[in-house]
């Protein structure tokens, strides 16, 4: 059984295909056809929806609003939440102000993409802090529109979160949390054939009892299996609702993520301890996707075009695995094993990520290279860890992806340039000639074999360039916080 | 009727002042921001609506042995399964020239083709059972290239020229100091329209048949659907109420679906619903042309150009569909605003084993135009002046020349004045400046700015298809309601008919219904395409309107025993004057009613001064031009080949703006789809003729942090000096061209590296790799001390 609340109402699942996306639920169940199909791939955004959810800090409780692309996301995922489409927003009378603001600025075409950034502006609407232009586009990049090209979705939303948020729903609030502490009492049961177990005992138990069953956290690639390709789906384990595998902790040496925290709720703390790398973290899918999507899935799906595995290779973590007897620790460096394969034995899962703190001496960047800058898969990804002691290298930890059959690192780069002085010319000449012939990477439809070598040399260009204590040349045309 | 309604009254007479000229809400923004504006898969279903998919062809090129269809029969839900044998009528779809079978006819013309349809009980199990044919194909090498095309004479269409005097071309080169070369491959471009492709077909009594579409072009589809039933035309009624983006991608390409869900519906005495997933749809329904251009230019010392010979390549895909025209129009618009002097322009049309090529915003001109851009950038690098001064040099008028390459006189030409405006106020040269002084003094990041003009020819250049028709009926209770040929992609056609309705009547607004277009209302329409909409549409409301205007007067004046002065009756703010007597419109309505007065009337248009000789190649083939101008400033990342677009100033051409914010909006949404087909979006097939880049996450639309950061669009704000509706201009593909300026703007960038010496090759889209590229061929050329 899966409980959550559609709006105000309290519904409960007994029976749904494992392979039924929230989607297909709310228009062909629901028979709400506000909600559309662009793309059913998580790549547009039309179909975007808001969950809520209780979340406490010092200042309380109060809702979270999360977008989320519905078109990829399992009915497992809406469990003890409120979900919100864009039928619910206005009060039948009057247009609910994200509503206004749009149709005063002409912010609307064709329509089909409006009601996905009608959800994604309600969701910001709600947002902490008033949005700067750059937290506009942050919030929007998961919303594709073919028609405006933009400019007036901009401005309606800038206008409209000028002012704090005042709805039903603010007005709702303290009603809808205690609804939904009501429904968290109930630990969901799954429905059919999809699994939703609440422990690392009842996760081992339900692996046993379906081996064959494919364990799901996000769902953001597994989904495109039925909504792509087509695929059927016989069962599900959802790793989801385990409240062990959605801890963070921090201590003097390391920070440790649960494998199923989604990147959206890594971000901050990992962004805390790596400034350096808001751009991969910041140009990871989309927001919904964000949202959506878990460190451990990321890793765990080994695609060589990820953009987590670089980094964590480049930060040297280390990844906690269990299969509900032992539990162990492995590397990263040494988990992929082959394109799409790892360490994971059948089983096992991971259960968390840990990264060493950085030092004060090590200078760290992370680039990632699209045709598109917002909302698309690397066609390089390149992460670079060097310590510097006394002007001397003394370590190189890499990781790139999009260069070879795995996420991978460089360890001809570090032993090369260990020990040389790292603002010499020789360390940039060497550098480049060693990541210019380090792998051997494909044509595919995002750049040539060719462009990926020569620019994964140019970003070690750019990393030498940046980092030089006296260098003040622009090397970015987008700068990332 | 025996008794009719109350007309609710409000005084405010100022309600209507400025109904048209202003930026009126699009007529459906608030149900779009609600969810509740319906689109073709959100109309509820029939009780017993089934489900169809298309099985496609895994080979470009072949014969069909056999099509084993055994597994999909099997495949659970499965109700129905058709091939092209079970076609009861025309088998050809085509909507010029034949070459498109509705479903694969004998043989395999591309990778992806539909080779049969498949109807089941849910949408996704039709979709897995459309994955089970077995098609047995005997492989043919395909034609994948220009040059394969041109190597194996491939041709959809016979090529075209301009009637031009090639003696005049050869001795103009003979005698010029300056000569210079270019050839540009130009990509095409998907349309992600974020609704894809759909229909549903309710068969109706006997063998009548009623469909739902997302199309263009409703009449076409009608006629498309009534041939391959095999029955009349009047048994098919078609219902189009909007589009989620159409871009051109639903002129032709939404027929087949349609027809598919119509044989289905028939067959099984259901309704069908067909509607494509992104990765099908991708796959099969055609895109813009991509182009390979070249050119050859003499010229003067000081950049002007004395001749002109250019070689237009349109890559047709397998059938002609609208090629023709197509390539036709890349020809016409290979000036853009330029006097090329002799010129000696050839079109042809190349067949290639991919899906068939089709209309896209601009029709091909975008493949013509930046040609001419091309030749520009070409000739200030050659002769080291800047662009824009060449560009200007250049400009039809009193010192080039003022006849087309095809024989049209320019008349009301507005560049020369647009260019000064915006060079001005934007501050061409002083940003030229400071982009020379940034670049000194960053190794790294490049700037680049490039101003280009847009002109743009409107109408159909077939003839006939300058024609529409309105269909407007006022009810008892004063409200009216309008219906037209036109159809509703986003673009604000139904927004502006109202407005311009509600204008002739002197009514508010919210007293005009524009309907879905049906054609059973409206009969044998035009596409809406061609940025025609609303000057076809509009005008044929108009007269519908004046001819119920007409009657009214007549029946008014009458009643005040004036019936010589029903000429002078007045239709404003809500009410209906003559002289000192004036009544509620409403009220006139109901005395029209009572006097037993026609209260419904058709309007018809038909564009005026069109003739076009194509055996000749020459004459006026448009009613007048839209014209544009931008500036863009981008910057490059010499390292990776990023690139950020940063500051775009755009004056456009709109005549007299009909709602200056739904202009703006296409505008702005023209210039950013403009932009995307220049730089990121990347359509690849591979060696097989597959396409690769077959979902949005391998083909990369604009998104929202590609909006520039300044993006000042501006109307120019002077009335069309021919008699179009109100004095407007037609703005739907026009401004897609101003993106040229990103081109321009990147290669700009990219030539500082040579001290603006060397004009970079930058075939479209110019991605990351493809800028990193031509950065390296000038660092290369540097190194060995080359220059231009």
């Amino acid at each position: 059984m899966i409980r959550f609340l559609i709006n105000n109402d309290i519904v409960e699942i007994n029976e749904a295909r494992a392979d039924l996306t929230l989607l297909q639920f709310i228009r062909e169940h629901r028979k709400q056809t506000g909600t559309k199909e662009g793309c059913a791939a998580g790549d547009c955004g039309a179909c975007t929806v808001v969950l809520t959810e209780p979340v406490t800090t010092n200042n309380g409780t109060k809702l979270h609003y999360r977008t989320v692309n519905s078109c990829i996301t399992l009915m497992s995922a809406v469990h003890g939440k409120q979900l919100i489409f864009v039928e619910h927003l206005s009060d039948g009378k009057h247009l609910h102000p994200v509503q206004q603001a749009l149709v005063e600025h002409h912010g609307s075409q064709c329509g089909f993409c409006t009601p996905g950034f009608i959800m994604s502006m309600f969701a910001l609407y709600h947002s902490d802090s008033k949005p700067d232009r750059d937290d506009v586009l942050h919030a929007l990049s998961g919303n594709l529109c073919r028609c405006t090209g933009y400019r007036p979705i901009i401005d309606a939303t800038m206008a409209v979160c000028e002012s704090a948020p005042n709805d039903k729903f603010t007005a709702a609030q303290e009603k809808t949390l205690a609804t939904l502490k009501s429904l968290e009492r109930t630990a969901p049961t799954g429905t059919g054939n999809i699994h939703t177990p609440s422990s690392r005992e009842e996760l081992k138990a339900l692996i046993a009892a379906y081996p064959d069953a494919q364990l799901v956290a996000g769902s953001t690639d597994l989904s495109l299996q039925f909504t792509q390709q087509l695929k059927k789906v016989d069962t599900l384990i959802s790793l989801t609702h385990i409240d062990a595998l959605k801890q963070r902790t921090k201590n003097e040496h390391s920070i440790v993520f649960g494998a199923a925290l989604p990147l959206s709720d890594v971000a901050p703390d990992l962004l805390g301890s790596f400034p350096q790398v808001a751009e991969l973290v910041t140009r990871f899918a989309s927001l919904p996707i964000r949202n959506q999507a878990t460190i451990g899935g990321n890793v765990a799906n080994a695609s060589p075009i990820g953009d987590m595995p670089p980094l964590l290779l480049a930060l040297n973590a280390t990844l906690h695995l269990d299969n509900g007897n032992e539990k162990r620790t492995v590397p990263i460096s040494a988990f992929f094993t082959g394109y799409r394969e790892t360490q994971l034995a059948h089983g096992e899962w991971i259960s968390a990520i840990e990264i060493p703190l950085k030092q004060s001496n090590q200078v760290l960047a992370a680039y990632k290279i699209s045709k598109r800058f917002e909302d698309d898969i690397s066609a390089v990804c390149a992460v670079f860890n060097v310590t510097i002691e006394d002007g001397k290298i003394e370590a190189i930890s890499s990781g790139f992806g999009g260069v070879a059959a795995t996420p991978i690192t460089s360890s001809a780069l570090e032993s090369a340039l260990i020990g040389k002085q790292f603002s010499s010319k020789e360390c940039l000449n060497l550098g480049k000639q060693i990541l210019f012939d380090a792998f051997s990477p494909i044509d595919d439809v995002r750049a040539t074999a060719e462009y990926r070598k020569t620019v994964l040399a140019n970003l070690w260009h750019r990393f030498w360039l940046e980092h030089q204590s006296v260098s003040k040349i622009e090397t970015r045309v987008v700068q990332h916080a | 009727m025996r008794k009719l309604i109350n007309t609710p009254f409000s005084e405010d007479e100022n309600k209507n002042q400025g109904v048209v000229h202003t930026s009126k809400r699009h007529e459906s923004a608030e149900r779009q921001v609600q969810g509740s504006a319906n689109y073709v898969d959100d109309i509820v279903e029939p009780q017993g609506t089934l489900y169809a998919a298309v099985g496609l062809s895994q080979c470009a090129k072949g014969t069909i042995n056999s099509i084993n269809l055994n597994a999909v029969r099997e495949s659970e839900g499965v109700v129905d399964v058709v091939t092209i044998e079970d076609v009861p009528g025309h088998k050809d779809i085509g909507p010029v020239f034949e070459g498109d079978p509705l479903l694969a006819n004998g043989e395999v013309k591309f990778f992806g083709q539909p080779v049969f349809a498949v109807l089941a009980t849910s949408v996704t199990l039709a979709r897995q059972a459309a994955l089970k044919g077995e098609i047995n194909v005997t492989e043919v090498a395909p034609v994948l290239s220009a040059d394969e095309a041109h190597r194996q004479q491939t041709f959809v269409r016979p090529l075209h020229k301009f009637g031009q005097h090639s003696e005049r071309v050869d001795d103009a080169f003979a005698n010029a100091t300056h000569h210079a070369s270019g050839s540009l491959s130009i990509g095409g471009q998907e349309h992600m329209y974020l609704e894809g492709q759909v229909s549903l077909a309710i068969p109706d009594e006997e063998d009548r048949m009623k469909i739902y579409t997302s199309s263009q072009h409703p009449s076409e589809v009608q006629k498309l659907v009534a041939e391959v039933l095999d029955v009349k035309l009047h048994r098919v009624m078609v219902d189009m109420r909007r589009m989620g983006g159409g871009f051109g991608g639903k002129e032709t390409q939404a027929a087949q679906w349609a027809c598919i869900a119509a044989l289905l519906a028939h067959r099984n005495n259901c309704a069908v619903k067909l509607r494509l997933p992104r990765f099908t749809d991708m796959h099969v329904t055609g895109k813009r042309h991509p182009f390979e251009n070249s050119f050859d230019i003499a010229f003067d010392s000081t950049g002007k150009i004395n001749a002109t010979r250019m070689t237009i390549n349109g890559i047709c895909g397998h059938s002609p569909d609208l090629s023709d025209a197509i390539v036709d129009r890349a020809m016409f618009h290979a000036d853009n605003g330029y006097f090329l002097g002799d010129s000696d322009i050839t079109g042809h049309r190349l067949q290639t084993n991919m899906v068939s090529h089709t209309a896209y915003r601009g029709f091909g001109g975008p493949q013509g135009m930046i040609m001419a851009e091309a030749m520009m950038d070409k000739i200030a690098r050659a002769i080291g002046s800047d662009p824009l001064s060449v560009r200007k040099r250049n400009l039809y008028g009193p010192t080039t020349g003022t006849t087309t390459p095809y024989g049209m006189e320019i008349e009301h030409n507005l560049l020369p004045e647009m260019i000064g405006e915006l060079e001005e106020s934007a501050h061409y040269w002083q940003r030229r400046e400071a982009i020379s002084a940034f670049n000194r003094e960053s190794p790294v990041i490049k700037k680049g700015i490039a101003l280009t003009p847009v002109k743009f020819g409107i109408s159909f250049t077939a003839k006939h298809l300058n024609q529409a028709g309105a269909l407007v009926h006022i009810y008892t209770d004063g409200s009216i309601q309008v219906n037209h040929g036109g159809t509703e992609m986003g673009q604000g056609l139904h927004t502006k008919i109202g407005q311009i309705a509600a204008n002739e009547f002197g009514v508010e607004l919210d007293m005009i219904e524009v309907t879905a277009t049906r054609t059973d209302k409206v009969p044998n329409t035009s596409p809406t395409a061609a940025s025609s909409g609303t000057d076809l549409n509009g005008k044929a409301v108009q007269n519908a309107c004046i001819t119920l205007k007409a009657r009214l007067s007549e029946c008014f004046a009458k009643s005040l025993d004036q019936e010589a002065k029903a000429g002078d009756v007045q239709f404003s703010n809500g009410y209906v004057a003559l002289g000192e007597h004036r009544i509620r419109f409403p009220e006139l309505v109901q005395q029209a009613y009572f006097a037993r007065v026609s209260l419904s009337s058709s309007g018809f248009y038909k564009t005026p001064k069109l003739q076009y000789n194509r055996d000749t190649g020459e004459g006026r083939p448009f009613f007048y031009f839209a014209y544009g101008v931008s500036m863009s400033e981008v910057s490059i990342d010499t390292l990776t080949g990023e690139y950020t677009v940063d500051k775009v100033n755009v004056i456009h051409d709109v005549g007299n703006s009909l709602n200056p914010a739904i202009d703006i909006g296409q505008i702005e949404g023209a210039f950013i789809q403009g932009m995307g087909w220049l730089t990121t979006e990347d359509l690849k097939w591979n060696e097989n003729g597959k396409l690769i880049s077959e979902n949005m996450a391998t083909y990369k639309i604009p998104a929202i942090g590609d909006t520039p950061k300044e993006f000042n669009v501006k109307l120019f704000g002077r009335k069309n000096a021919e008699d179009s509706i109100y004095h407007s201009k037609a703005v739907g593909e026009p401004p897609f061209m101003l993106a040229i300026s990103v081109w321009c703007a990147l290669k700009d960038a990219i030539s500082s590296l040579s001290g603006y010496t060397i004009d970079p090759q930058l075939d479209t889209p110019a991605t990351p790799e493809r800028v990193l590229n031509a950065v390296a061929a000038i660092q290369q050329a540097d190194s060995r001390g080359g220059g231009a």
